[in-house]
């Protein structure tokens, strides 16, 4: 009898502690981001799909198209070519493409590579209705870029 | 003619109430539920997503009625009939304020209850007539729940008929005049007063299956609910119809323990105080529906027999002492 | 069950809580054969998300499986990518630098809790209370933040590397955990009050799927879910790596067996995690993160070689065959939920349906995990 009586006086007190644990969130200020109305900054680290880095005096991708991104890769994503042209020392890169819809951002290849050439972007508002948007073609990202 | 003008006004406006307050209402519960969880809730149809529930109700009429194929076709056009009348025409006896009432029945009360039963069948027709086992199950889930809440409900209403004499509303209302005569408070007659508010309240919550008690339809477990193989308008009536049940529920208890259209210092009585009531009972129910998670059948049931019940009869009898002795 | 009269027909109904369905997080088909309202036989029916990572990683050199380790168990990533490189060091030879060792043990630590946090708000989510799993969400984005300071990614991180880390955590770590960890602190009792204490969770948890200590052996189950069945077994105290052994932290073990067991051991799971993220914050030593000598090109000596950790939802090991090469010659890797889940066919007999799907919360299921 005294069990009964105890169940039902807890039970109420717990179900109201319960209601004034939500009238009181229920005043506080919203947490969420109003996106696409406002949109956040990417920290410095952010793993975006990756981009070939520049010299910065000449504009040409440091790349030395040695393919070791492309060994790196787990998921087959990197196409590097170069070929050797005359009076340059080592080879010059002609075609590097990621396809971005196999990356599993993994960071294999920035970290294979000797030269640093390639980095991690921050881009993230990608979206397209079509498959070969995501097939990056990075030399001509680089030469739009400078 | 003055009178079928008068009537002719009422149906309207009666209509125009119950749906207006099934569009509102949605959108308070919305705006509510975000707001609890620390986000916005609609915002862009409209500024602050006012216009959100005019888009839901034109969503809801462009979509195709589907009749499955099997279904028993004149008791599943009934269901969602059976759903929303009853619900409005409960709103005929609510006194919105002293001379705001449709119909003044001396049997007020007992009109409402009444017409709160046929909603039951509504649930069990709208399952059974779905052909679907799942709809069945939950259709008589449902049924057992709403069976089991009416007797306390009308226990606890026959206390405070006992208390006023009379099944008149309005009358029920004017014995109400300031906050301290209110039925919800021990003095007036009423013996185990907040206690018996609170059955009251649970009844409502659980008659309209309203969470925390709402198996039959918020994603109960697998089965979708007695509603599953509605679409467009005819969810949208069953929709409706539970909204107007909220309403009406609420207005039910503003009239028997909280005064009605009267004012709590005596003051200026009128619609506005009915109404204020009103929506502060309506927001609790969305307060309580983001709080709790969702009881089993058993402890439902449970809940209903082993405790409302005892506590009300028990009300019943020592109210009856009290009024003896008064 | 037995105790119910029984019927003269005993109609039994076939139902399918389908590969879509709400309270199942992932696709997992159970089929169930119901009489009313009890389960009378309950089969899950796995493989809908079956991706075959031990195949492929037979295919993929040893540095190139370390982003398929983080995205078996998703929520757990930290941990599954501690067992597969610390496995791989240990049949190197390779040492670990001791600052590289104390921020693995802070990530891993920050990853459990937020699976925990996750969990708590799928599984009230499931019993039908919508607002706590926006709380937890709330928490549970600080640490995706932090961990992405640093990592650069919110759920899959590939930041282990053999010998170390990717790279070092910057000056805001330390501080934004320290902030992150009084704010958790404030809120947990916040969370007791709303969801553990409230009469309507606690009659649907307790005495509810009830699983023996005696269950739990027969098929492996481990984490949680055996320390909420009596038995005192946690990887990181019975076989000891990295650098646990030098934090002071509690298991918690519970014996009433019920949900409500597994549910108190996860919530003190979380209080017990910030304990060791606070020493291992003070601790912290200074010095290079990556090991000096390592190969360029993993070849581990010909053997079997076999490692453990505590993964949130229990023991994660993984055992490999290497021959020498840069691929290995077989990789077996075990999944803690697959084990948990297959004693669910045992313990949902005779239940009601509504209990069995607070048990399926109460075990902590991922299905990707479970599929491989």
């Amino acid at each position: 009898m005294a069990g009964y009586f105890n169940e039902l006086f807890s039970g109420t007190k717990s179900l109201a502690i319960g209601l004034r644990i939500t009238i009181k969130e229920f005043v506080k200020p919203v947490v969420t981001l109003q996106y696409p109305h406002e949109s956040l900054v990417m920290t410095p680290r952010y793993r975006g799909h990756i981009e070939l880095v520049g010299d910065p005096e000449t504009g040409e991708p440091k790349c030395i198209a040695c393919g070791m991104c492309q060994k790196a890769c787990p998921s087959g994503c990197i196409t590097v070519k170069g070929e050797k042209r005359e009076g340059v020392k080592g080879k010059v890169l002609t075609v590097y493409q990621l396809d971005f819809t196999k990356c599993s951002l993994c960071g294999q290849c920035v970290e294979s590579c000797r030269p640093a050439a390639i980095d991690f972007s921050h881009d993230y508002n990608l979206a397209s209705t079509r498959k070969e948007d995501f097939i990056f073609d990075l030399v001509k990202r680089l030469k739009d870029k400078s | 003619m003055n009178e079928i003008i008068r009537l002719v006004i009422y149906l309207v406006a009666i209509i125009a109430f119950a749906a207006l307050n099934a569009a509102y209402l949605v959108w308070v519960e919305r705006k509510g539920a975000g707001h609890i969880q620390r986000r916005i809730g609609p915002k862009e149809v409209g500024p602050y997503g006012l216009l959100q529930p005019l888009a839901d109700g034109a969503k809801l009429m462009s979509k195709q009625v589907l009749i499955p194929k099997g279904v028993d076709v004149p008791l599943f056009m009934l269901a969602p009939i059976l759903a929303m009348v009853p619900a409005i025409m409960s709103f005929v006896t609510i006194p919105f304020s002293e001379t705001l009432v449709a119909r003044d029945i001396n049997i007020g009360l007992l009109m409402i209850f009444a017409f709160a039963s046929v909603n039951i069948m509504a649930l069990l027709l709208g399952g059974w007539a779905s052909r679907n086992k799942y709809a069945v199950i939950s259709a008589t889930r449902a049924v057992s729940q709403n069976v089991s809440y009416e007797i306390p409900m009308l226990i606890t209403v026959i206390t405070i008929v006992m208390i006023t004499g009379s099944m008149n509303l309005n009358e029920i209302v004017m014995q109400q005049t300031n906050i301290l005569k209110w039925h919800i408070w021990p003095w007036t007659g009423n013996f185990l007063g907040p206690v018996t508010f609170l059955v009251f309240f649970t009844c409502c919550l659980a008659e309209t299956n309203r969470a925390p008690f709402d198996l039959g339809e918020a994603e109960s477990e697998l089965i979708a609910g007695f509603h599953t193989e509605y679409a467009g308008m005819g969810f949208g009536m069953f929709f409706m119809g539970e909204y107007a049940n909220i309403v009406i529920s609420c207005s039910l208890i503003t009239i028997l323990f909280l005064g009605g259209w009267q004012c709590p210092f005596g003051l200026f009585p009128g619609i506005h105080w009915f109404l204020i009531k009103l929506y502060a009972l309506c927001w609790t129910f969305v307060w309580i529906r983001w709080t709790y998670p969702r009881t089993t059948l058993w402890g439902l049931l449970n809940l209903s027999w082993k405790y409302l019940i005892p506590i009300s009869l028990v009300n019943l009898i020592l109210t009856a002492g009290l009024l003896k002795v008064m | 069950m037995t105790l119910l009269a029984e019927s003269q027909l005993h109609e039994t109904f076939e139902l399918n809580l389908g590969p879509q369905h709400p309270a199942t997080h992932g696709v997992l088909r159970v089929k169930l054969t119901m009489d009313g309202e009890y389960i009378v036989k309950a089969e899950p029916v796995l493989g809908y998300i079956h991706r075959m990572h031990e195949k492929m990683g037979e295919n993929r050199t040893w540095a190139q499986f370390m982003a398929n380790v983080g995205r078996m168990d998703y929520l757990s990533a930290m941990s599954f990518n501690h067992g597969y490189v610390a496995l791989v060091e240990r049949a190197m030879g390779i040492e670990v630098p001791e600052r590289a060792e104390y921020l693995r043990v802070i990530t891993v630590e920050l990853n459990r809790i937020q699976s925990h946090l996750l969990w708590w708000g799928a599984f009230v989510l499931d019993l039908g209370g919508f607002s706590p799993l926006l709380y937890a969400f709330d928490d549970r984005e600080q640490i995706l933040d932090l961990l992405e300071t640093v990592t650069g990614s919110r759920l899959t991180y590939s930041y282990f590397r053999f010998g170390g880390l990717y790279n070092d955590i910057d000056e805001n770590f330390v501080d934004g955990t320290r902030a992150f960890l009084k704010r958790l602190r404030s809120r947990i009792p916040m969370y007791h009050d709303l969801v553990t204490y409230n009469i309507i969770l606690m009659k649907r948890l307790i005495d509810v799927g009830p699983i023996s200590a005696e269950m739990c052996r027969k098929y492996g189950a481990t984490g949680p879910v055996l320390r909420g069945s009596g038995v005192d077994f946690d990887i990181r105290k019975n076989e000891p790596y990295s650098v646990y052994p030098e934090f002071d932290f509690d298991v918690p073990v519970y014996h009433e067996c019920d949900c409500m067991a597994r549910y108190m051991v996860r919530m003190d799971e979380m209080e017990q995690s910030m304990r060791i993220i606070e020493q291992a914050l003070d601790k912290l030593p200074d010095g290079p993160v990556k090991a000096k000598k390592v190969p360029k090109l993993i070849k581990p000596p010909v053997g079997d070689y076999y490692h453990a950790v505590e993964a949130a939802r229990g023991t994660f090991s993984i055992r490999v065959v290497s021959n020498k090469t840069n691929k290995p010659y077989r990789m077996k890797l075990r999944s803690p939920t697959f084990s948990n889940l297959s004693l669910f066919e045992e313990a949902s007999e005779g239940m009601l349906l509504a209990d069995a799907l607070a048990l399926m919360g109460s075990l902590d299921l991922v299905i990707p995990e479970i599929d491989r």
